[in-house]
């Protein structure tokens, strides 16, 4: 992430959004888009991003309204900034699409993932990893004599930290949800 | 009325409560239940196209030209791919279009079934939505929803696939008034604030032109009167694309001609040196752009559009103005004259006069000498010959069409109808077929080169079936003249695929659809067969042998800037450096 010289919007120090449409500067936004959940209104979003040459990074995608049958989709997309005014200006005008919230901009805003990562290993592995997973509050869901599942929810750079520390105690798999996000306050 | 009905009555009774007149279709085993709904009825005309292609193109002519949006109704399978050219079409240059397909029953959807596509996902991104009815009940709302998507905001083709079972089961109909048409619904009203700052720069500039596009055609009759009267009042020049020719006339005072590629030259520099663009209804397309560093430098931007992707998207405006363009204008005018209607008076008679200068070049200048018919020569003739007639104009794709819009003139809107945005060889006879179903008296001419022609010829039997008098005006060069041009201009005159051989004999040809054929080589025969053509009544297909190796001038090499224009046939070599040649 770093090689592209990733820069977050920077509103959420400043009230006003003082970015440069037309810097060059890569940044990485978060995207909630609450559409209709009628069917193939997913491969329509994911369409238009493949389509038109945009990024994904992370996508998750649940219906949040089972009455109004709305689903939110959180998008994490990365351009420059003329290209993700682009990417919700898109995205506005599919039919399905009610609203795009740049959580980036509208900020601030709490992100999470979940993610279960399997750990195989004995011995002292086996207890450094359940050391490891205690200081990152990751909890244990399924555990064998040679291996334990842990499942651990946090911001992206958290998990990512996580599975670092993991890997050598023996990570076979790693599962992740992709980013959820909401704005903070009412 | 009853309300219980089948999903092809209802269907049928959906399309009549549309409105809808005419719909163009070709039947196969998945829609053969709406084929035979059509069959009982009388208020909705069927036309039986030679191909799905054809169809939509001639669903776009009759929209473009009339304002409503064009129906198509095809079976599953190679029917709706057929479709696929006239939908993308259709969105590239935002025309309103409802194409209906067959689908099979809904329990073999996904079996690889006979004529079984997934019709949905293929035209997703050809088309501004879709939907695959499942349930009967759920079948009038999505039709009446579709009608109201296509033709709202930013207008465009949708599509409702319905599977078999669907039209045969026994379903609940709603009138278009009770349907659910959900929460799609564009502003149209454009930001009081922003238009009022555009007013302020109307008031200062010194060097203003209104550059527009097919928006204005697309918001309505009201929007072209709006633009003139916003035109003549300020006395702002008015240059336009390929797709807004006609809202501003062409025989208007403050008429720059097309811009763009090969737009005219004094249009191109004017866009270049201005002080503020108003750009209205139009979307900075590349033909119109040329390189994006380089274009209009020193102006402030304005750019009144109903969809808010538009904006931002080539060119980095001022003042962006998202919102129907004949609502704006109709604001903007109001705002501007509750001022004073202010002008730089003087500033602009000085932008005039320099405007005059450039025209001077007289940059569409050409000279008919010697036996061959000069293309351009041949158009002059039809314009001269035809202007007076309640004419609609339709083109292939290529220098032909480029010379359409150069030498014809074109005083009102949806009065020619053309492929922009996507290009398409092929779509100027089956929309002449359109365009004269809705106007069953007028003259209606398809531009056309030979090869363009050939793409979509099949189409001649369906103007003979309806006694279409269509009259197919081919400038015949034996190459693809635009190919042949950018292969001298960028590939060292390998002329790579780019000549029309084992051409049919077009007189032939006209004679075995039953049609009338002309040929014409001799300048000096040339008013008289256009003549015979116009006086002839039923189509015609008219052969113009014209020179083989003429290029389309002026022309903004790819890569290069508007005042970086090429006027005639100066040296072109070496014109297009390696970035431009990337470019198309």
């Amino acid at each position: 992430m770093n090689a592209l010289s990733l820069k977050k919007g920077i509103s959420r120090k400043s009230a006003y959004d003082l970015r440069s449409l037309y810097g060059d500067e890569i940044e990485s936004h978060t995207l909630a888009v609450i559409v209709d959940n009628e069917a193939g209104v997913l491969a329509r979003v994911i369409g238009l991003f493949s389509g038109r040459g945009y990024n994904i990074e992370s996508l998750t995608v649940a219906e949040v309204d089972h009455e109004g049958h709305r689903s939110r989709i959180t998008v994490v997309t990365i351009g420059t900034p003329a290209v993700i005014e682009q990417i919700k200006a898109q995205l506005g005008r599919l039919v399905p699409v009610h609203d795009v919230h740049d959580l980036t901009v509208e900020g601030p805003s709490v992100e999470r993932e979940l993610a279960l990562i399997k750990v195989n290993g004995v011995g002292e592995k086996r207890v450094e990893a359940m050391r490891t997973a205690d200081v990152f509050r990751a909890t244990v869901v399924d555990s064998t004599l040679e291996s334990f599942v842990f499942e651990i929810t946090g911001a992206p750079e958290k998990i990512d930290a996580f599975v670092d520390l993991m890997r050598p105690l023996g990570v076979s798999e790693v599962a992740r949800t992709g980013v959820a996000a909401i704005t903070r306050g009412t | 009325m009853k309300t219980q009905m089948t999903g092809a009555q209802i269907v049928v009774q959906a399309l009549k409560d549309q409105g809808v007149d005419t719909v163009f279709g070709y039947p196969g085993g998945a829609v053969l239940p709406i084929y035979d709904e059509i069959f009982q009825q009388n208020d909705i005309r069927h036309i039986l196209v030679r191909h799905e292609q054809g169809a939509t193109h001639a669903a776009e002519g009759y929209a473009r030209s009339t304002g409503k949006p064009g129906v198509v109704l095809v079976t599953s399978g190679p029917g709706a791919t057929n479709a696929v050219t006239g939908m993308t079409d259709a969105l590239m240059d935002s025309i309103p279009m409802i194409v209906l397909t067959g689908q099979v029953p809904t329990f073999m959807i996904g079996n690889d079934a006979f004529q079984e596509a997934d019709t949905v996902g293929i035209t997703r991104p050809c088309t501004k939505h879709n939907w695959l009815v499942k349930e009967t009940d759920a079948l009038a709302d999505t039709i009446h929803k579709a009608f109201h998507v296509a033709i709202s905001g930013r207008p465009g083709p949708v599509l409702v696939d319905i599977p078999k079972d669907v039209q045969f089961a026994n379903g609940t109909y709603v009138k278009p008034q009770k349907a659910a048409i959900g929460h799609y619904n564009p502003r149209v009203k454009g930001d009081i604030d922003k238009i009022t700052e555009l007013v302020e720069l109307i008031e200062k500039a010194k060097r203003p032109i209104i550059y527009s596009g097919g928006g204005v055609i697309n918001s309505g009759k009201a929007a072209s009167m709006l633009l003139r009267d916003l035109a003549k009042s300020s006395n702002f020049p008015v240059t336009s694309t390929l797709m807004g020719l006609g809202a501003y006339p062409a025989n208007g005072d403050n008429w720059l001609g097309m811009l763009g590629m090969h737009g005219t030259y004094e249009a191109n520099m004017a866009m270049h040196d201005c002080d503020l663009m108003i750009c209205i209804g139009a979307r900075f397309d590349d033909r119109i752009t040329g390189r994006v560093d380089a274009f209009s430098p020193k102006s402030k931007k304005a750019h009144i559009d109903i969809d808010p992707s538009s904006i931002n998207k080539v060119i980095h405006v001022d003042i962006p103005i998202i919102g129907d363009v004949g609502h704006v204008m109709e604001d903007l005018l109001k705002i501007w004259k509750s001022r004073g209607r202010k002008i730089e008076k003087e500033a602009i008679s000085k932008w005039w006069k320099k405007i005059e200068e450039w025209r001077a070049v007289d940059c569409l200048r050409f000279e008919q000498k010697g036996k061959t018919i000069r293309p351009q020569y041949a158009l002059e003739r039809l314009e001269a010959l035809t202007k007076d007639h309640d004419r609609y104009i339709t083109t292939e794709v290529g220098q032909h069409q480029m010379w359409a819009a150069q030498y014809l003139g074109f005083n009102d809107p949806h009065r020619f109808m053309t492929s922009g945005g996507l290009g398409t060889m092929g779509y100027g006879l089956p929309s002449s077929i359109g365009v004269q179903l809705a106007h069953r008296d007028s003259l209606v001419i398809n531009i056309a080169g030979e090869a363009s022609f050939q793409m979509n010829m099949q189409e001649m039997g369906t103007a003979i079936q309806y006694r279409l008098p269509v009259k197919q005006f081919i400038l015949n060069n034996e190459r693809l003249g635009m190919v042949r041009q950018w292969q001298e201009l960028l590939h060292g005159e390998r002329y790579s695929h780019s000549w029309s051989e084992a051409l049919p004999d077009f007189v032939k040809l006209a004679d075995a659809f039953g049609a009338k054929g002309i040929l014409c080589k001799d300048p000096g025969d040339l008013d008289d067969a256009i003549m015979e053509m116009i006086n002839y009544d039923g189509p015609v297909i008219f052969d113009c042998l014209v020179e083989k190796h003429e290029n389309c001038f002026p022309m903004i090499p790819s890569g290069k800037a508007h005042n970086e224009m090429l006027l005639g046939e100066a040296s072109t070599q070496n014109t297009i450096d390696a970035t431009g040649a990337v470019m198309v």
